[in-house]
């Protein structure tokens, strides 16, 4: 096995007996790069060399310490809406294709004082509106899996990284589940955490009360490390949690055995490809095997979920997207008359048509005269969902899901139905919108080979039972050794 | 018909926080265009706010001192709209749950004391400046974004520019005085917006209003409110309706101009502010800050008048400001002589400001100077008449009033010996005046002093020259 398709905990072993050096498990890595990612386009940018520098640094300081933490040394990537000093950030969008941000985002500065090695931004829908990474405004990421299939999205490039070894682990983010839909659609791990537990300074915003950055891993306990270094409070960051950390390693390995976990014919609706339910069924018999208590619960307003969803996140967004206006930085239209015109023009031709879209949606959503009919009535809907997860989870600690109603799609199959587009979060949504936290596991492949996914959720800050849960499940099977052919079929 | 102006206000004040309301960046008026930004205040993509604690506690202060009711849950919303001067392209601040509601304020209008409810006031970011002036077109300084503002709106409850005047320099005193606010109107620190309707005297209902934006003055205030009133009187007597609109005052011109309708109105798209969480204030909060509440203009004033005896006139005039309260506190506090004091306060210090063009607050005396001018005064040291003379060199120079009375020779003459020999000397050569008094005219006592204050160059105390006078006359009479 190369060092690249390694873990992070793997890895970690390895540095600790010196038996590898940072710079060749950053080469390794960098080789990868090499050979696949012009098929697989996950990064937008890469910093090969810096990388490679920083990796004999690493080193350096290595070579007179014992010490070493969990991801000293371990290249990553970032989605492109994490502010990085110094490199570009584009959203990936041609709207902010030269900007460069003077600060960085909080969760970079905790991972640079880890000692982590920034591989590269990655690729992803613009401002995170999509489901599938073709919304970029610079390239279509493919799936490892299929290469005419998409990743899935908004982080798409970041899942891609993860599943064809070009990075350890990455960064994403999830407003309504963009990091754990690709995932799913990849076969890796993603985790979308608690609503406030990851700051979320220097991520560019899509929808404020409902983004949350998280990881992508290639299995649950390099979540559980990564999370380890990204969650805290911040105080440059409102909406931060101030609790104490936790370890969410310790603990992770206790079993099942009485865990009650929650199943509930609301996730299992039309729509459901028969091979994800046949893996979500196998997935019950698991879990039972393993000795825990498989119980019913039921939803009364998860329906609603996916409207409430877009009328929410369309109208913040239309409100985080409006300072790019060409007055101050990115993108401004070359030509213009007076400065209405400048507003139009450089907003016109800077943004890509589902951002329109969704700005469009959520002036309206917004407008006098159709506040209460649509935004107030999403709030009101969130607080009924929120409800419903609280009863929910009186009934059982953790919630077993589907990620997606079907496996990855084919590019293009999509772009021009964008309410089908929709329809493939409506598992993760609600998950968003009530602010708990979720994860992705690989639980199969469909009869193409193309991975499916589960999603176990829990109440707000049970991060660590999810991730008790998740790991049982992918110690019992197999699934984690199954690798996208990428490359390997030759 | 008969009209009648009905007005009510919005007042915008920038609060005295050292720090901006969502950053770190100082608030300080007059730096260097751009220099005091972040990426905060600066909206750059991906940072966030985070609320300035001393802002609720001024807003909150300003609240108490308005007799307002501080809510316990308040909450920031955004109001979107696109402009240059607003990096974000909206403005954090408050619209469904304001902090404070329902308050009042009296004023006293010709001897009535009249109540000005208070609607509501809000917290919210001041946006930027505009350069228009540069070669390069227009420019945007952002020193200004995110300064902290409190929006007091009021109830319509005014009736003509004197009241609304009369209320505006209250609520620049009231929190001039809570220490919330410096109120510089030159500085922008405080502004007024009018909303005016006019209505048939007695009538109940109100007119259709105007909006009258951004007035930085009393002077325009009250010249926007006469202005408008006529305006729409004129209106309604061809027969016209108002039009519901926002205007723009010129100064300058002394004229308003239609900015917007209400059509053309902007919807704002009010919306919670996902990226801050409620404002919570508990009980103890708010009665910690009632409690260190300084004592406000009408507690003081009825105090002076108690306390040092002063007339309500005195006490009204020397409460009317902060600055000039503190400057009589800390004077009365070396020197127990209040009213002469507030006399010097009130007659002779105000027309030396204006001619040296400073407000109270950059007077150029300390109250211990004035005390020891008051002192050489009241000892008779020095006439009264020399010392608004000194007085005008201690602004010019700063130097201390003893100082300047040796340096000119100003003290007075009052060693009887060397005065008695100078007023022998001029009542010997007057026969004629001691004659006249003789025959019982009074008249002549003020040209012999005439003489004396002459022959001393003024030096002679006036007091003391008359008692030896008399003196000498009678003995020469006798
Ligand atoms: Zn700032």
């Amino acid at each position: 096995m190369e060092l690249n398709q390694k873990t992070i905990h793997e890895i970690n072993d390895l540095l600790k007996k010196k038996e590898v050096t940072v710079t060749e498990v950053t080469q390794s890595v960098i080789n990868r790069i090499d050979g696949v990612e012009g098929s697989t386009d996950a990064y937008l940018r890469l910093q090969s060399e810096e990388a490679l520098n920083l990796a004999r640094i690493v080193d350096e300081k290595l070579k007179a310490r014992k010490k070493i933490s969990p991801l000293e040394g371990i290249p990553y990537g970032l989605k492109d809406n994490l502010c990085t000093q110094g490199i570009l950030t584009t959203c990936a969008s041609k709207m902010l294709y030269n900007f460069n941000p003077p600060y960085n985002a909080h969760v970079y500065n905790l991972l640079i004082e880890e000692g982590g090695i920034l591989l590269g931004k990655t690729n992803m829908d613009e401002f995170a509106m999509g489901s599938s990474t073709e919304n970029s405004a610079y390239k279509v990421t493919k799936n490892p899996w299929d290469l005419n299939k998409v990743p899935g999205g908004s982080s798409g490039g970041s899942a891609v990284a993860v599943a064809s070894d070009t990075a350890f682990f990455t960064l994403g983010s999830d407003t309504g589940g963009s990091i754990r839909q690709p995932a799913s659609f990849c076969g890796v791990v993603g985790m979308k955490p608690t609503y406030g537990l990851v700051s979320r300074y220097g991520l560019v915003a899509f929808a404020s009360s409902l983004d949350q950055i998280g990881p992508f891993t290639k299995d649950v306990e390099d979540c559980a490390l990564v999370l380890n270094a990204i969650v805290g409070h911040d105080e440059k960051d409102s909406t931060s949690l101030n609790i104490e950390k936790k370890d969410y390693t310790k603990n992770l390995k206790q079993g099942v055995k009485g865990l009650k976990i929650g199943v509930a014919q609301a996730f299992f609706g039309e729509g459901l490809q028969p091979e994800v339910r046949k893996s979500l069924e196998d997935a019950i018999a698991v879990y039972k095997a393993m000795g825990a208590e498989i119980v019913d619960v039921s939803f009364q307003y998860l329906d609603y979920a996916l409207s409430a969803y877009y009328l929410i996140s369309s109208a913040e967004a239309s409100s985080n997207l409006a300072r790019y206006d060409g007055i101050r930085y990115g993108f401004r239209a070359e030509e213009y008359d007076g400065l209405v015109d400048l507003y139009r023009k450089t907003r016109s031709q800077g943004f890509g048509e589902e951002v329109k879209r969704r700005i469009m949606l959520g002036t309206h959503a917004l407008s006098s005269g159709y506040y209460d009919a649509y935004y107030k009535k999403a709030m009101q809907v969130r607080t009924l969902i929120k409800d419903d997860f609280d009863q929910v989870f009186k009934g059982c600690d953790v919630l077993l899901t589907p990620t997606s109603p079907t496996t990855a799609f084919g590019i293009g199959e999509k772009t021009n139905n964008p309410l089908e587009m929709y329809l493939t979060d409506i598992y993760t949504v609600p998950v968003n919108i009530a602010g708990i936290p979720g994860i992705s596991i690989p639980c199969g492949l469909d009869q193409v080979g193309m991975p499916i996914g589960m999603q176990l959720l829990g109440p707000v800050l049970s991060e660590k039972t999810i991730l008790k849960a998740a790991w049982a499940f992918e110690n019992e099977t197999n699934y984690k050794n199954l690798k996208a052919p990428l490359g390997r079929e030759v | 018909m008969e009209y009648e102006i009905v007005i009510g206000m919005e007042i915008h004040v920038e609060l005295g926080t050292q720090t901006k309301i969502f950053c770190a960046c100082p608030t300080e008026f007059g730096a260097e265009e751009n220099t005091h930004t972040c990426p905060v205040c600066l909206g750059m993509p991906g940072v966030l706010p985070v609320l300035n604690e001393k802002v609720v506690e001024y807003a909150t202060r300003t609240g108490l001192a308005l007799n307002c009711e501080i809510a316990h849950y308040s909450k920031m919303d955004r109001k979107n709209y696109f402009y240059p001067d607003l990096p974000k392209a909206y403005q954090t601040s408050q619209f469904d749950l304001p902090i404070c509601t329902g308050g009042v304020v009296e004023i006293d209008v010709d001897g009535v004391t009249k109540e000005i409810g208070i609607t509501r006031i809000h917290i919210e970011e001041d946006a930027g400046k505009l350069l228009h002036e540069s070669s390069e077109g227009t420019l945007v300084d952002v020193n200004r974004c995110g300064v902290p503002l409190v929006e007091i709106v009021t109830e319509p409850d005014m009736r003509s520019a004197e009241e609304a005047k009369i209320f505006a320099e209250k609520v620049r005193n009231i929190l001039e005085y809570t220490g919330v606010s410096d109120c510089k109107m030159q500085e922008g620190s405080m502004r007024f917006d009018v909303n005016l309707s006019m209505r048939e005297k007695g009538s109940l209902v109100l007119g259709t209003r105007t909006e009258m934006k951004n007035l930085n003055s009393f002077r325009a205030l009250v010249r926007a409110v006469h202005y408008e009133s006529k305006r729409q009187i004129l209106e309604l007597k061809k027969g016209h309706r108002i039009i519901q609109e926002t205007r723009k005052w010129d100064d300058t011109k002394g004229t308003s101009s239609a900015l917007r309708s209400k059509e053309e109105a902007h919807d704002y798209r009010y919306f919670p502010e996902p990226d801050l969480v409620p404002i919570i204030i508990e009980e103890d909060y708010i009665a910690k800050i009632k409690a260190n509440l300084p004592e406000l203009p009408e507690a003081k004033k009825r105090r002076y008048i108690k306390e040092y005896k002063l007339p309500e006139y005195d006490a009204g005039v020397l409460t009317a400001t902060g600055i000039l309260a503190t400057f009589f506190e800390d004077a009365v506090a070396v020197y127990n002589e209040p009213k002469q004091i507030s006399n010097w306060l009130m007659v002779e210090i105000p027309p030396l400001l204006k001619e040296k063009e400073l407000a109270m607050e950059n007077i150029s005396i300390t109250p211990v100077q004035l005390v020891e001018l008051l002192k050489l005064v009241k000892n008779n040291t020095i006439s009264g008449t020399s010392g608004k003379e000194v007085l005008k060199v201690m602004f010019d120079t700063g130097k201390n009033p003893g100082d300047i009375v040796k340096e000119q020779g100003l003290a007075q003459m009052s060693d009887t010996v060397e005065l008695e020999a100078i007023i022998e000397k001029i009542v010997a050569a007057n026969p004629k005046s001691v004659e006249d008094i003789g025959s019982g005219s009074d008249k002549a006592y003020g040209f012999l002093t005439g003489q004396v204050m002459k022959a001393t160059k003024g030096q002679a105390n006036p007091q003391v020259a008359n008692e030896i006078i008399r003196a000498v006359v009678a003995k020469h009479l006798g």
